[in-house]
């Protein structure tokens, strides 16, 4: 069996960030894997321990994103696969989509994917449409949000809890599946994980490799276009005071007062 | 010529009840153009859905019963694609829930659209729609152009003044999709179960005008959050802290693995304001923390900043706005 791991590369989250033409700044250093793919790769592992499966971690993203890589390769995967081409940049979820699935279609080449893992949202851009594109994309049946899931008999089923209902998915292999953050709790990678990680290989793939047409992806490709970026102006005459027994008063009076009652 | 049509799609209950934020889309869909509703359900809208649908602008309702599980999103994008197929509108406006962004890509796939998701509004500029976002935790704030001749876009709630029109019923148009490229939509899915949540007796929290919060501070007890937002008519959210804890049920966490909120009034108690809350959260109007760590984040993004104990500040508070509102 074969699991392919799709995470994204992400400016840290505590970080200030900032966006330069419209699109993230990612010379700002420090970024990480997309903490919402940890559980899509943790989720991997815990299926490739029951059923021997290959997992292969897979990014579409600029240098950096073989970081992201390379901590799926420290928490336990067998390879990673690195899409990196300059024509990327400004790429929406559409262009990102159709590489990722060319990528996946390339793993398939050395044997068939059964299933297609990633996180449920990347926590920059949090768009969180990715999945359903890939699925339609590469045709495979799509099962997201799961917050529980099981293989058997060469199908999967999750459980998934929406904003107002709870729903349990069933479909036959191979699929994609995407998870939330309260499927799993990722591990962390041991010493020796990270050690054995410097030997795992990761092929890195162009466009051309691919064999995927360069106007489908990057900014000219993109079916939307950032006109313009601002940083929100702080919120002004903030108020900050202390209880003195008369707080909930005060409270009261400040939503009257503002007409926020 | 007529201009063409806008179309919504209705969220609605499993027993066919309107979902609130629809009343917000279908006035947003009003300054662009006719606006349609898209109902996507073996069972058609009754009589007092059309009326609602109506009285807050739809004119026409298409009705699209799928052959196959119309819970399933790509289900839904294909029937909304054949109502595209039919009278070609210039947008389709969806809420913003997980699984409508999921619908919004899915048919963007489907028909080649423009989409964008997370939007805080929507202008159309000489004929192009821009639509304004969001990002970062709300920090920043960025207006995308749809360059595509159908625009996608899932809007977060409040991005609109509700609209009472006082027209009559929507009417109502019915369309069918092919059982085949129903089938073929599902791509081999099959719902096993489904429980929908019973309804709250307070606001949906998606589309609260007043959302109280509660976090690890309230440890574990509920009660002064929950009677604060009823004095407040609004509803009730958490951290994740909270719902992980099982104080109260994962669909009230808010923040970016949960509901994203944008309230005109934004009330968290025992809350430290963690970025990932805040990205669900910082696009309130007014924001109140009450914490008793004067150094709690929340208080660099709060409008009114208390530091205090919940436990005493709460009710005080909701005792005086029950005297004020008495
Ligand atoms: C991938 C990922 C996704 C996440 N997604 C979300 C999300 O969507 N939503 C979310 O909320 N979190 C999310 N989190 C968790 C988030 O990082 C924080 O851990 C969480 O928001 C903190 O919750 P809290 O504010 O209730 O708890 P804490 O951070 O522990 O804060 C409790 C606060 O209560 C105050 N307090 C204590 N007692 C009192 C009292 N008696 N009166 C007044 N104040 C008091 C304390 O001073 C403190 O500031 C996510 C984390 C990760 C890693
Ligand atoms: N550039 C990318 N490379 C690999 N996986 C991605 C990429 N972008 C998004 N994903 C996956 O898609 C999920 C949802 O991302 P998004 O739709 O961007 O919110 C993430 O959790 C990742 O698993």
């Amino acid at each position: 069996m074969r699991i392919v791991v799709c995470v994204k590369h992400v400016p840290d989250l505590m970080a200030e960030r900032r966006l330069v033409d419209g699109h993230v700044d990612r010379d700002q250093g420090d970024g990480t894997l997309n903490e919402l793919d940890e559980n899509a790769v943790e989720a991997a592992l815990v299926l490739a321990a029951e059923h021997e499966a290959e997992v292969v971690v897979l990014t579409v993203g600029p240098d950096d994103a073989v970081d992201a890589v390379r901590r799926g390769l420290q928490m336990g995967a067998d390879r990673g696969v690195h899409v990196l081409d300059d024509a990327l940049a400004g790429s929406d979820v559409f262009g990102t989509a159709t590489v990722l699935a060319a990528a996946v279609r390339h793993v398939e080449e050395d044997g068939p994917v059964d299933l297609v893992l990633t996180g449920m949202a990347s926590l920059d851009g949090l768009t969180s449409m990715l999945p359903a594109v890939l699925a339609a994309e590469l045709g495979l049946p799509q099962l997201t949000l799961a917050t529980e899931l099981a293989l058997t008999d060469g199908s999967v089923q999750v459980r998934r809890d929406l904003d107002h209902a709870t729903e349990v998915l069933r479909a036959p292999l191979p699929a994609l599946v995407s998870v939330t953050d309260q499927s799993n709790d990722p591990r962390y990678p041991a010493f020796a994980g990270i050690m054995a990680a410097r030997k795992k290989p990761v092929e890195q793939l162009s466009l051309e490799d691919l064999g995927v047409d360069a106007s489908f992806v990057g900014a000219q490709g993109s079916r939307t276009e950032v006109l313009d970026a601002a940083e929100r102006p702080p919120r002004e005459n903030r108020v900050l005071i202390t209880d003195e027994g008369d707080a909930g008063a005060r409270l009261a009076a400040y939503l009257v007062d503002h007409k926020l009652v | 010529m007529a201009t063409a049509p806008v179309l919504v799609l209705i969220d609605h209950t499993d027993d066919g009840a309107v979902r609130p934020a629809v009343r917000e889309l279908l006035a947003l869909a009003a300054r662009f153009g006719s606006v349609h509703g898209v109902w996507v359900d073996p069972v058609a809208p009754g009589a007092d859905a059309l009326a609602e649908l109506g009285a807050h602008g739809a004119s026409q309702v298409h009705v699209v019963a799928p052959n196959g599980e119309h819970h399933l999103t790509p289900v839904v994008a294909e029937a909304i694609a054949v109502v595209v197929g039919s009278v070609a509108p210039r947008a389709v406006l969806l809420t913003n829930s997980f699984e409508h962004k999921e619908v919004a890509g899915v048919l963007g796939v489907r028909t080649g659209a423009g989409v964008v998701v997370d939007a805080a509004g929507l202008e159309d500029s000489d004929g192009t729609f821009v639509a304004t976002k969001s990002v970062f935790a709300a920090t920043w704030t960025t207006r995308c152009a749809i360059r595509t001749p159908l625009a996608v876009v899932a809007v977060k709630p409040n991005a609109a003044e509700v609209v009472a029109t006082g027209q009559g019923p929507a009417s109502v148009e019915v369309h069918a999709v092919d059982a085949e490229a129903a089938t073929a939509a599902a791509r081999g899915v099959e719902l096993v179960e489904r429980t929908e949540r019973a309804p709250s007796g307070r606001p949906d929290l998606s589309s609260a005008q007043v959302v109280v919060v509660g976090g690890r501070g309230t440890d574990g007890d509920f009660g002064p959050v929950a009677d604060l937002a009823d004095v407040l008519g609004g509803a009730v959210g958490a951290t994740r802290v909270a719902t992980d804890e099982g104080w109260i049920d994962h669909e009230a966490q808010i923040g970016q693995t949960g509901v994203t909120v944008s309230p005109r009034l934004y009330i968290g108690a025992g809350v430290s304001g963690a970025v990932h809350h805040r990205g669900g959260m910082q696009s309130a109007g007014t924001i109140i923390a009450v914490n008793n760590d004067p150094e709690a984040p929340i208080f660099e993004i709060a409008d009114l900043g208390i530091v205090g104990d919940l436990r005493t500040v709460l009710p005080a508070a909701t005792q005086e706005l029950r005297r004020l509102l008495g």
